[in-house]
């Protein structure tokens, strides 16, 4: 069964130790020009920042609060971006981590195209440039194990577990507690993702896209391909069969010329 | 011909083409060592910029002549526009030629190019048009060799002449798969590019648009060879490809009305906004202008013909544009405009494509040839 994460945004505090323990378990450069934490115009995903904590001063209930976002591949169930990658460097486990194939990458970029979270990012500073996103610590995962940012976080904000049963957790925990929002972010999604979140303030005041819809994004492309081969096989018959008729039709106007004349 | 020597004239012009030739290949070669950093100004919002924009999505659709004009010649044998049938195919073998420069350029992994290939990611639309855009770019350089061995190992121009017919028709379903598969890149980016271009339809909207901007650009193209090689084609030649190209387009209108009424959409066509703007222009301008001009009497003369032709592929340059840049502005933030080093890759690999076609006309015969073979 796919592995996943459920996120509780009610109970960060926005201490970062999530994103310190990707850097270190994941060998990512610390920079002070790119940090993890902060709010979202500084606190950015990059090639470096496979995870990052967005600070939110948000208006509830007539006062000031403070939310915390963590951010990081959602490794959805049917990915984008792997389905857009033509050299298969990205693909989903049937674990649940989406995997990146660096000896495959043509280094093309669709899969940032793709993305409809915008979460690949590229190493535009290289000489050889690679993408570069969270890996959910699929080494770990694999092992039954969580990844780290989720195993060393204080606050017990992350469960990890089989995706389906943390959904059913997650709808019992709205169902119970009115501060909820009554929306669980990653259930439908672009087809859902491995990552869940629950929050008390709506998805969109964290930075979350909330205008997606919930057909994965490889149908459109899957809706288009499938006609190709039809396509291809019968547009050559009817070129062909035209080649034929309009060759035979000028010989015949012509032979008929050369009868009147 | 084949006692005289090669030849290839020196002007002005072709001196400035060579040194804007001579920085693109400086700068390419900085930029495959480097990386794109350097070089580029893209970033992570915008992954894509001006050569994936103009050298590849624009460049393969400004080559659509090349098709266009097997189908109307080859096929089915209109042979009154034999005459611009090579100089056309020319033109689109360069084109695609610099588009493979184009994205070599771009890949990060460019020595990793060929893995799709072996690893096949064939739910990807770019699987699609790496295959066809290869395969297209291998059967015009056999189609050329009808025409190289005209003069260069002449004992294989018969095997050419007679592999031609199959030539053709493979080298239309090529271009038909990936000049639409082209704007299927973009059916993924349902939530980043703007409702005005993003449609189920838009793969049928770049065919459509390939194939009709074939006639214009042969307009166009003429136009500058015929002043530079005092060889004029045929008005009515040219008005008769223009016509043809003229009712794709109304079909193109039809459909972009039709699409845009069925996903309910005309507020946006109006609303003001950039957007709006630059949809409104591309297609005032780059369709329903050309379609009166083509149409009435002012296709009648060359100057007329000339700015249809202009108009269409401004048009088309336009709506590619509008795809990768101002329809998926909205929903990126940050900012990109290409930088110095990336338009001059841009401007000398059409200087290049410029010097290689004037020596290719100097040199074979592309622009006077009578022969009418099958």
């Amino acid at each position: 069964m796919a592995k996943g994460v459920l996120v509780d945004l009610t109970k960060c505090i926005g201490c970062g130790s999530c994103t310190v323990a990707c850097k270190l378990w994941n060998d990512k450069k610390f920079s002070v020009e790119e940090p993890t934490v902060g709010p979202a115009a500084i606190a950015k995903l990059t090639a470096n920042n496979w995870t990052v904590v967005q600070h939110n001063e948000i208006k509830k209930d007539n006062e000031t609060v403070w939310r915390f976002a963590k951010k990081q591949c959602l490794h959805c169930q049917d990915p984008a971006c792997a389905s857009a990658c033509f050299a298969k460097a990205l693909q989903k486990t049937k674990e649940g981590p989406v995997i990146y194939y660096p000896h495959l990458c043509v280094g093309c970029r669709y899969c940032m195209i793709a993305c409809p979270f915008n979460v690949p990012k590229y190493e535009w500073d290289k000489a050889f440039p690679l993408v570069s996103k969270c890996q959910m610590c699929s080494t770990k995962v694999d092992k039954g194990e969580a990844p780290a940012c989720v195993s060393v976080c204080p606050a017990g904000v992350f469960q990890f577990g089989e995706r389906e049963k943390l959904l059913q957790e997650a709808k019992s925990i709205i169902a119970k507690d009115i501060n909820y929002v009554k929306d669980i972010y990653g259930e439908q999604q672009a087809g859902g993702t491995s990552w869940l979140y629950i929050s008390d303030v709506p998805f969109e005041q964290l930075g979350f896209r909330t205008d997606l819809g919930t057909v994965p994004l490889s149908t459109y492309s899957h809706n288009f391909l499938k006609y190709t081969p039809v396509v291809a096989v019968s547009w050559g018959i009817i070129l062909t069969g035209l080649y034929h008729y309009t060759k035979r039709r000028n010989t015949i106007s012509e032979e008929n010329k050369n009868v009147k004349l | 011909m084949a006692a005289q020597g090669w030849s290839f004239r020196m002007t002005p012009i072709r001196k400035l083409l060579i040194l804007l030739a001579t920085i693109c290949v400086g700068v390419c070669i900085f930029r495959l060592a480097t990386g794109l950093g350097l070089v580029t100004n893209l970033n992570d919002e915008w992954p894509w910029g001006l050569w994936i924009g103009f050298d590849v999505l624009t460049g393969v659709a400004l080559a659509g002549g090349g098709y266009f004009t097997a189908i109307v010649v080859h096929v089915l044998h209109r042979h009154q526009y034999h005459i611009i049938a090579r100089s056309a195919m020319l033109t689109s073998l360069l084109g695609y030629l610099l588009v493979m420069a184009g994205l070599f350029l771009d890949i990060g992994q460019w020595f990793n190019f060929w893995r799709p290939f072996v690893s096949w990611g064939h739910t990807s639309v770019l699987f699609e048009v790496f295959w066809c855009v290869s395969c297209y770019t291998t059967v015009q350089v056999l189609e050329f060799g009808e025409i190289f061995t005209e003069r260069v190992g002449k004992k294989w121009h018969t095997i050419f002449k007679n592999a031609m017919p199959v030539l053709m028709i493979v080298g239309i379903i090529f271009p038909t798969l990936h000049q639409s598969s082209l704007g299927g890149l973009y059916l993924i980016a349902v939530d980043k590019l703007y409702p005005l271009w993003w449609s189920t339809l838009i793969p049928y909207f770049f065919l459509i648009s390939s194939f009709f901007v074939g006639p214009a650009m042969i307009c166009v193209e003429s136009t500058l060879a015929g002043n530079a090689y005092k060889h004029k084609v045929p008005v009515e030649v040219l008005r008769g490809l223009a016509k043809i190209g003229g009712w794709f387009m109304v079909l193109y209108l039809a459909l972009k009305l039709f699409d845009l009424s069925n996903r309910n959409v005309w507020d946006l066509v109006f609303a003001g906004n950039l957007e709006s703007t630059m949809f409104l222009i591309e297609l005032l301008f780059g369709v329903i202008i050309p379609i009166l001009i083509v149409f009435s009497g002012m296709s009648k003369s060359r100057s007329g013909l000339f700015i249809y032709g202009l108009l269409v592929s401004g048009g088309v340059i336009l709506n590619r544009m509008n795809v990768v840049f101002t329809g998926m502005s909205g929903k990126t933030g940050g900012s990109y405009f290409p930088s110095i080093w990336e338009w001059s890759v841009s401007i000398g690999l059409v200087a290049i494509g410029v010097l290689v076609y004037c020596f290719v006309v100097e040199n074979f015969r592309i622009l006077e040839h009578e022969e009418h073979h099958a």
